[in-house]
């Protein structure tokens, strides 16, 4: 282990719902500039962990530190402003402004114009610039105009990333970025996140094993608000522990569906 | 002045083209402005017109918050007429010398008013959007309706408060006495906030405020506390809430309790959305009919609020985004070279309309006659015809037309509403059919 400050740190994390506890005192640390991949069972906590990193929920008990600083307990602009993104499971984008529209917002505020109305969007030459560059990362770039609700889904998927990484943040967390894309979308689509994440510290969410042991350098397997295993994919994927509690079911399930087809 | 809600940097080319449409709107805007009383010359013509300046100021502030900022308010009035009576309060002061500033300043006052109160109940107000937002708007017009009741001593009680704005020292002759002064003075503020209010929604605030009505869960993710784009937003528009105030006040002279009432507050949200509230100029519209509606269709029918509700609530079904969002939709049609196939059609909805309209407001009238005519008193004249309230007759006609009209509108209505729907769909493929994949 590198004795560099994580990226992201996460120390006994706990959280309830009522009576329910989703996550049980998860302990992670992840490298500036790992891309981590985040696997489990349906019911794992994935999501909710990503909610209480991104400061939708406060934890119930434990720290999370982004970069040395702890971030638990702040609301999601506050992290965002330290240098934290993240993306949503369901697209979660501006419907009625053009995909141009939607880039620019995302990057006002860390370009320091924040609630600004003294100035003229259109005059502000280094925010539209870098939007455009970001149009072009997430190949939108023809439909600049088009309002962001009349875009297919796999564009929709692009431009949720697009607002993500706009503000520019050094952690960027996605939440199942491939949900609902067929095969040859989910390929071309890791190759943009790949290229769009480059030197970022990722977390990513992902039920596809393919994506995950291709695109993550390390993989986290959370089980019941627990993470039993973080590692390099080759030894998660040789770990007992996970196989029996998780992973063996998976490619099982691959196996089979692969059969299928 | 294209619709703040879809605005977006066009091509070099294009952009050019837009630059020369926005000068010629702005220009014909002013033009219209300025000849406006010397077509419209009588004195309550230019006392009408004088008002529309008012209202435009005050509906166009309100559009902030409805429809670039997704914040229903049941309170606008709040902002315009506490500005209202803080500008009174400056006439008088104009007037005895004790507040040295031109009359002509008097609207930034009540701007700065408006602005104030905005910043001190806004901040609550604006802690919550969606129905909260709504419900605390509605509270707080309530609470501040009945607290200038309370308060005789700076708001008048009943009887309100009023000054004189002919009180200051002239300036080049100016004196505010003749209308036509008032009516330029107010015409200038009414452009100058029109384009203020436009640059708004070009600036980062103006379209994170957009962003925070589509998605404001999303916006917090981006580093934006939705509750202070609101806030500030809010206080802008208290801002321009005031100076409708403040022009209010120099144009009646008097402030009194109706100026705050939650009736006023309801009729800028009425004729906000009539107008129409997804695009930037709707709410002028909506100004327009204000005051035109108020001044003129209340001198022609008792029952003309039960008229605008019935607007109201056909608006609400058939077309949501107003009369700003028909004449877009329109120009869209005219735009591909396909308005000449609903020429017909618009012939045959006007004149089923009018059957229809002139039925069911028979019926209204006669339903008036018969409940608050003056005693013994049961005809009167309408559309050229004498109906009479004790009459059998006039009762079965008023209905039989009515019931045509329902009948035959529906039926054009429907055939209308799927050739509508064809054209729209093929101009939405050749939009499709353009784009470069």
């Amino acid at each position: 282990m590198s004795a560099a400050i994580p990226a992201i740190e996460l120390k006994a994390l706990r959280k309830s719902f009522g009576k329910t506890e989703i996550i049980r005192g998860c302990d992670l640390a992840v490298e500036p500039g790992e891309r981590v991949a985040i696997i489990g069972p349906n019911g794992a906590g994935k999501s909710t962990l990503f909610n209480l990193i991104s400061g939708r929920f406060g934890p119930t008990s434990g720290e999370i530190v982004l970069n040395g600083r702890r971030i638990d307990g702040l609301l999601p602009y506050e992290i965002n402003r330290l240098g934290l993104a993240r993306s949503f499971q369901i697209t979660n984008i501006f419907g009625r402004l053009s995909v141009f529209e939607n880039l620019r917002c995302g990057l006002l505020w860390k370009m320091g114009y924040r609630y600004a109305f003294w100035k003229f969007l259109a005059r502000l030459d280094d925010a539209n610039e870098r939007a455009e560059q970001l149009m072009k990362m997430i190949r939108l770039e023809r439909k600049r105009d088009t309002l962001a609700m009349n875009l297919t889904y796999a564009e929709q998927r692009a431009l949720e990333i697009g607002i993500t990484i706009a503000g520019g943040a050094d952690v960027v967390l996605l939440d199942e970025p491939t949900a609902g894309m067929s095969k040859s979308e989910t390929a071309r689509f890791i190759e943009l996140i790949r290229e769009v994440t480059v030197g970022k510290t990722l977390l990513t969410v992902e039920h596809d094993m393919g994506v995950v042991f291709g695109l993550a350098d390390k993989i986290a397997v959370l089980v019941y608000g627990e993470v039993i295993a973080f590692d390099v994919p080759e030894a998660v994927r040789a770990n007992p522990r996970v196989q029996e509690a998780y992973l063996g079911s998976v490619l099982a399930d691959q196996h089979a569906a692969n059969a299928g087809h | 002045m294209d619709a703040a809600t879809r605005v977006a940097a066009p091509a070099p080319t294009v952009r050019r083209r837009m630059e020369t449409g926005r000068i010629v709107v702005w220009g014909a805007y002013a033009l219209l402005l300025i000849v406006a009383p010397l077509v419209f010359r009588s004195s309550l013509e230019q006392s009408i017109l004088t008002q529309i300046g008012v209202a435009i100021v005050a509906c166009l502030s309100y559009n902030m918050l409805l429809g670039q900022g997704g914040m229903l308010s049941f309170g606008h009035a709040v902002y315009t007429g506490f500005a209202s009576f803080v500008a009174v309060h400056a006439m008088l002061g104009v007037a005895d010398g004790s507040f040295a500033i031109p009359m002509a300043l008097v609207p930034i006052v009540g701007g700065f008013a408006g602005m104030f109160f905005a910043v001190v109940l806004g901040y609550v107000t604006t802690k919550k959007a969606g129905t909260p937002f709504a419900m605390i708007t509605l509270g707080l017009g309530e609470l501040v309706a009945a607290t200038v009741l309370m308060i005789p001593e700076f708001f008048g009680g009943e009887g309100g408060i009023s000054s004189n704005r002919t009180g200051g020292t002239p300036f080049l002759g100016i004196t505010f006495g003749p209308q036509i002064q008032v009516y330029y003075l107010i015409a200038i503020y009414a452009f100058v906030c029109t384009v203020a209010m436009y640059a708004f929604t070009r600036t980062p605030l103006g379209r994170m405020l957009n962003a925070v009505r589509d998605n404001p869960e999303r916006v917090e993710f981006i580093g934006y506390s939705t509750q202070r784009v609101r806030y500030f937003s809010f206080v802008i528009a208290g801002f321009f809430a005031g100076i409708a105030g403040g022009m209010y006040a120099i144009n009646f002279e008097i402030a009194t309790a109706e100026v705050v009432g939650t009736a006023r507050s309801g009729a800028y949200l009425l004729f906000t959305f009539l107008g129409g509230a997804t695009f930037f100029f709707g709410p002028i519209i909506g100004a327009v009919l204000m005051v035109v509606g108020f001044a003129l269709f209340s001198e022609m029918t008792k029952a003309w609020q039960l008229y605008l509700g019935l607007i109201f609530l056909f608006m609400v079904m058939y077309a949501p985004g107003g009369i700003a969002s028909l004449i877009m939709m329109n120009l869209r049609v005219a735009a591909h070279k396909k308005l000449h196939r609903l020429w017909g059609w618009y012939a045959a909805l006007a004149t089923t309309a009018f059957v229809m309209l002139a039925g069911i407001a028979a019926l209204i009238e006669l339903v008036y006659r018969l409940q608050f005519g003056s005693s013994g008193e049961t005809t009167l004249r309408y559309l050229g015809v004498t109906l009479d309230s004790a009459s059998t007759f006039s009762w079965l006609a008023a209905l039989a037309v009515a019931v045509v009209g329902v009948i035959a509108f529906e039926v054009v209505r429907r055939r209308f509403a799927q050739t509508w729907g064809r054209i729209q769909g093929e101009i939405e493929a050749t939009m499709t059919f353009k784009e470069p994949t």
